[in-house]
């Protein structure tokens, strides 16, 4: 269990570790807001996130639903996780560092939707 | 494993097996029962052992090798980005790949995110203690307190200011919340000075804080 395999790896250019997602709801810089909701169990959307807006980062790629493994299911279907970019200041209303600080989130599919849909 | 057997902290093995008394010892040390987890972990391994799939000796390698080995990679992997522009490029892009490369193996998505003279990358896992540890080893205690975790998504420059890392304002504070299913490691900024030095050299002054960004690297 602690051999380290032949040193081989990808190719640059290679295959990417980054599994894809053919379903992906939203794309690299769609703006995204964080859905309210309390449910009980085990999450991974931490509360300070939730109903803020931020932007795609980046499009982690689909795995197995951590609230369902949570309780011992095998986590299907699967459900695809992005990196969510949040300007500090849209998160804390009092935010004291520079306006341009930043704070990214891995956030699964079913938390968002669309900002525009708010407007 | 009977219910009678496992709800005392010091039980007596009443199945047929021979106590390994070097096996290592998960249960509580006293001060609190074990936790459902502890127990849970502790008859898992023994009956792992009993199936002969699993050795003690095994168990207790990998937690020498987390606490001796695993906290040196991180800085290998990165001193290697730091010479090999073609690595980095690799690691930027795909962290785990780019382990693989050099033989280490990384069993979750890692990000990389590195340093530049407008962006100070600082990661934290808001939720429990999620961190790159085939790359670091085991969490400090500092990165699972309350206190780190709850304060430095919402004002990082100051926190950082207590480890001693005073970021300009002109520089972008960009917070990763660790909290599903990627792991992420700093590439910090190479200091000046260090011109022509060895990898060995450069991993030398690649500390585990550096690595998660509450730190910076000097030559």
């Amino acid at each position: 269990m602690m051999t380290a395999p032949a040193a081989v790896g990808s190719p640059p250019g290679g295959p990417s570790s980054f599994t894809p997602a053919p379903a992906a709801r939203f794309s690299v810089g769609d703006r995204v807001r964080v859905r309210v909701t309390h449910p009980p169990g085990h999450r991974r959307t931490p509360s300070y996130i939730r109903g803020k807006v931020g932007e795609i980062e980046r499009i982690c790629g689909e795995f197995p639903n951590p609230e369902e493994l949570a309780y011992g299911f095998d986590g299907e279907p699967r459900r695809t996780l992005y990196r969510v970019r949040f300007m500090q200041a849209d998160v804390w209303a009092h935010y004291a560092g520079s306006a341009h600080d930043m704070l990214e989130v891995e956030l699964y599919q079913h938390w968002l939707e669309p900002a525009a849909d708010l407007i | 494993m009977s219910g009678t057997a496992i709800d005392a902290p010091d039980h007596d093995h009443d199945h047929d097996h021979e106590v390994d008394e070097h096996a290592p010892q998960t249960l509580g040390d006293g001060a609190a029962p074990p936790s459902e987890f502890e127990l849970t972990s502790r008859a898992l391994q023994e009956l792992l052992q009993e199936q002969g799939l699993l050795t003690a000796d095994q168990v207790r390698r990998y937690m020498e090798a987390l606490e001796d080995e695993y906290p040196q990679r991180g800085s290998q992997v990165v001193a290697r980005a730091w010479v090999d522009p073609e690595f980095k490029r690799l690691l930027l892009e795909d962290g785990k790949a780019a382990c693989a490369v050099m033989g280490i193996p990384v069993g979750s998505r890692l990000i990389a995110v590195e340093n530049t003279p407008d962006e100070h990358n600082v990661i934290v896992c808001t939720l429990c203690s999620c961190y790159p540890r085939d790359l670091l080893g085991t969490p400090p205690t500092w990165y699972k307190s309350d206190n780190y975790r709850s304060r430095v998504v919402h004002e990082p420059r100051a926190v950082l200011q207590e480890f001693g890392t005073v970021i300009p304002d002109d520089v972008t504070v960009r917070v990763h919340d660790s909290n599903a299913d990627m792991r992420y490691v700093v590439v910090p900024m190479r200091p000046a000075g260090t011109d022509g030095w060895s990898e060995e050299q450069l991993a030398a002054i690649l500390s585990r804080d550096t690595l998660v960004g509450v730190a910076l690297p000097s030559a």
